[in-house]
């Protein structure tokens, strides 16, 4: 038996995992259209590959990786590009993005799939086939999968965890995933193991999915990979919060889980490396539960790009008290602004939010600083100055009091008894500094500039000053110098040069240079040897 | 944010802890007699049309901040903390000190530095020093029959009926019976066999400050306080007692007695555990906690009053952003801290 190791606070709110967790996986069938965004992960985003009336075949690329954190954007079905051009984007205030949309023609022709021979190629050969594949994490962050797969500097990531624990209320998708397709999740697994030459491959799962477990278990045998059940406790499955459970250790502040010798994934990640190495097939699709205030809540196999409108009309008639619909888990998640954006390869979850079921919260009153959300904190933060300092506009005291290790989880929030949205004091400073730091660096950069600029005109100046000085002064009085009369100077260099030839020394490679060269030469020369015997002068003294 | 929340509100808080005073008011009333809910009353009433004028003069809405409670938590505090038969001007004004200076003039709920309750005390025993320490005792409460009648009576008028005498109605306070006698140079053992002292503490006092513990243990099981700033308290005032009464048993009363009476109980888990004045970090929980436990017994042994447990929360409660700053608990991911 593993011993577990606890994090800090975390909370148990109602977990209404069995309305949507009673009913297999069910394949949503072909949208009408499909809206394809190029930025569905972390980084830069994908580059078009198609022009509008192209025919596209499922799983075809469609947008290429754009740099070393990107990765590629398929087709999720055959069909015509019908559109490319800015769309809302399931973000909190629906900013739009360049999206690539389709119409799909029905036959739902796929590419020539071929499997991956992974053993006998080049790791980075692998990683970089899963970029083209379009791997990014699918537990929320979506970071492009073949830069996590990369132990980089290291020999090897001792331990692979996958994480199970889908710790948020109403969210099942990762537990039927779990349920029904253990085998390859652990065959996802084997592959990532090999890439990082982890010795040991950890599954982490909330003990309120029994039937997860007892199927991932089985699905582990003989590979000895270890399941190991974890108190259901939010936010068990954060990264960091799953890391401390299993390992004991802590991702340092600011740092990687690397750099203890971890990598992180969620099982729905290595299912979809297994369906891309073993099967050739990209990630087109992922599992969304989709719950809440609908009749037939359920989870199905959604492909990327369904628009969330004829998503949610698969579970029935569309109540009317329903408000918005929640993308993401009620603890992490934000209501969407509108149902007319499409499924991305982020959402795990569309909750359909009634009054009823998420009752606006009473009206903030002033925090009375009873530290129920420090004991709540997985972080160990203590929320109650950072509100005070972020509410302050007190950023820098925020930042020292650690504001950039809250993970946003909402745990302070879910206990606040004066219910203030504290989370989002913290957004709110973090944009803010994040702000000030470029315009600060804007500033610096305009400054430089500026200086550079005036260096410039001062040195252009003094040149145009130094050369009209010159022309004056030559034409008036040519010969008033002796030092610049060639004549003079040429008889000069030549008794030099005859005295140096006596002397036994003859620079090299000075027949051909004009007087002022030589001159100059000669100068440098004179203040070589008085450096050279300051030198001298220098060393000898005792130090 | 979080679209869910837990069923929580301030107000619920501060019901609860006056639920959990009412242990202590039922034993108080038993005691002490019925001037108690007179006192309650006075200071409720008090502090809930103050409380209403400030913020109404600050520009808040009303309705919300008068239904948090937390006027009526002072209030309450405040009237077990006065003398129970003090005249009524005396628990009005301590009242609309607590709340217009102490809570209002400083922010309000929430960013008052001092705890209120305490101000509203502090500020009346230095002011009228006199009819603060004119408390009843059990004694001398028994022989006089004082009906509740006569208690309001009193409280209103300042006159008591003619078979009474105010001087037979008061007496010191055990805690002050223990220093007058100690001063004269009696010993502890002796002056504890004077009809004031109960089994332990004072008579009465000592259940008082059982029903203090029994609502004190309401708030930690509801977790509405943690154990730190209590335990931390009674831990070293007790300590503090034990290692002076074993180095003199005849000058220093028993870490028991030291607990059961004045305002330890009170103080523990009621007003120390104020979590707005008091300190926020669980280490900086427990030095609080013991600075308010060393000062009560310092002030108790050698200081100018008999008890001392308002002076040391309001002390503790200057020191609050000192200790928070320098108890910062370590952050996940982070190494120890260093400073």
């Amino acid at each position: 038996m593993r011993t577990l190791y606890q994090f800090h606070g975390g909370v148990h709110p109602a977990e209404h995992k069995q309305e949507s967790s009673a009913h297999p996986i069910v394949m949503a069938p072909l949208p009408t259209q499909l809206i394809v965004p190029l930025q569905q992960h972390i980084g830069q985003r994908a580059k078009p590959l198609v022009q509008i009336g192209d025919r596209v075949l499922k799983g075809q690329m469609i947008g290429q990786a754009d740099g070393a954190t990107s990765c590629a954007v398929h087709a999720p079905t055959s069909g015509s590009v019908s559109a490319i051009e800015m769309m809302p984007m399931p973000h909190p205030s629906s900013l739009p993005d360049l999206c690539i949309s389709i119409t799909p023609d029905g036959a739902d022709e796929w590419i020539t799939r071929t499997a991956l021979d992974y053993q006998n190629m080049n790791p980075g050969e692998v990683r970089n086939r899963l970029r083209d594949f379009g791997l990014a994490g699918l537990g929320g962050a979506v970071f492009p999968s073949h830069v996590k797969l990369n132990p980089g500097k290291l020999d090897k990531v001792p331990t692979l965890i996958l994480n199970g624990a889908e710790c948020e209320p109403w969210i099942t998708c990762d537990d039927l995933l779990m349920r029904e397709r253990a085998a390859e999740i652990i065959a996802g697994a084997k592959i990532m193991q090999y890439l990082l030459s982890a010795d040991a491959v950890l599954i982490g799962i909330e003990d309120n999915k029994p039937q997860a477990i007892a199927a991932m278990r089985a699905a582990c045998a003989a590979t000895g990979f270890e399941v190991i059940a974890v108190p259901t406790r939010y936010p068990s499955g954060g990264a960091k919060q799953l890391t401390k459970i299993l390992t004991g250790k802590e991702p340092p502040s600011g740092g990687r889980s690397t750099d203890i010798g971890v990598q992180i994934f969620n099982v729905a990640t290595a299912y979809s490396v297994a369906r891309a190495v073993l099967h050739g097939e990209p990630m087109i699709s992922r599992i969304v539960t989709v719950t809440g205030n609908v009749e037939q809540p359920r989870n199905y196999e959604v492909l990327l790009g369904t628009p969330v409108k004829e998503l949610v009309a698969l579970t029935g008639k569309q109540r009317n008290d329903t408000q918005s619909y929640i993308m993401g888990g009620p603890m992490m998640g934000f209501a969407l602004p509108t149902d007319n954006v499409p499924v991305i390869k982020a959402s795990n979850c569309l909750i359909a939010s009634s009054p009823s079921l998420f009752p606006a919260p009473p009206p903030a009153l002033p925090c009375i600083r009873c530290t129920q959300c420090a004991q709540a904190c997985p972080v160990n933060l203590q929320p109650q100055d950072l509100y005070w300092f972020s509410r302050g506009r007190e950023f820098g005291k925020a930042q020292e009091y650690n504001l950039f290790d809250c993970i946003e989880c909402g745990c302070c929030d879910y206990v606040c008894p004066s219910h203030i949205p504290l989370v989002q004091y913290y957004r709110f400073a973090k944009s803010e500094i994040w702000a000030r730091e470029r315009e600060k660096q804007q500033a610096d950069l305009a400054r430089e500039r500026h200086e550079f600029r005036l260096a410039r005109i001062e040195r252009e100046k003094k040149e145009r000053a130094d050369k009209l000085a010159a022309k004056t002064q030559g034409s008036k009085a040519p010969a008033a110098n002796a030092d610049i009369d060639p004549k003079k100077a040429a008889i000069q260099a030549a008794i030099e040069r005859a005295k140096l030839k006596r002397s036994g020394v003859t620079p090299k490679n000075v027949e051909n240079l004009s007087v002022e060269t030589l001159k100059e030469i000669d100068e440098i020369e004179a203040r070589r040897t008085q450096l050279k015997q300051a030198m001298e002068k220098q060393s000898d003294s005792p130090k | 944010m979080a679209f869910v929340s837990t069923p929580t509100s301030v107000s619920a808080v501060m019901l609860k802890v006056l639920f959990a005073l009412v242990p202590a008011i039922a034993v108080y009333q038993l005691y002490f007699g019925p001037a108690i809910l007179v006192s309650i009353v006075l200071a409720s009433v008090t502090a809930i049309v103050a409380e209403a004028l400030m913020l109404r003069l600050r520009g808040f809405p009303i309705r919300p901040f008068l239904l948090d409670g937390s006027a009526l938590v002072t209030a309450w505090l405040l009237a077990l903390s006065m003398p129970p038969l003090a005249p009524w001007w005396l628990i009005v004004l301590a009242t609309l000190f607590a709340i217009v200076v102490a809570k209002h003039l400083y922010g309000g709920l929430g960013n008052n530095l001092f705890n209120p309750a305490m101000v509203g005390y502090a500020v009346m025993l230095i002011s009228f020093p006199a009819q603060m320490t004119q408390w009843p005792t059990l004694t001398t409460l028994a022989q006089a029959h004082l009906s509740f009648a006569d208690t309001l009576h009193y409280i209103f008028s300042g006159t008591l009926p003619v078979s009474l005498k105010l001087d037979a109605l008061t007496m010191a306070t055990p805690l002050d019976t223990l220093r007058t006698q100690l001063l004269l140079g009696r010993g502890v053992s002796d002056i504890s066999n004077m009809p004031v002292f109960g089994y332990v503490g004072g008579k009465g006092g000592e259940f008082l400050a059982l029903a203090y513990l029994a609502g004190g243990a309401y708030l930690l099981q509801q977790r509405l306080i943690s154990w730190h700033i209590p335990v931390a308290f009674i831990a070293a005032l007790s300590l503090l007692a034990l290692g002076f009464h074993a180095y003199d048993a005849a000058r220093y009363a028993t870490p028991w007695f030291q607990l059961a009476s004045g305002g330890a109980m009170l103080g523990a888990f009621f007003i120390a555990t104020d979590p707005v004045t008091g300190a926020t970090t669980p280490k900086g929980k427990i030095i609080f906690g013991a600075g308010i436990g060393l000062l009560v017994f310092v002030i108790r042994t050698w200081g100018g009053y008999p008890d001392g447990v308002a002076f040391a929360v309001l002390i503790l409660n200057m020191c609050v952003p000192l200790i928070d700053a320098y108890t910062q608990p370590r952050v996940f991911g982070h190494g120890e801290r260093k400073s």
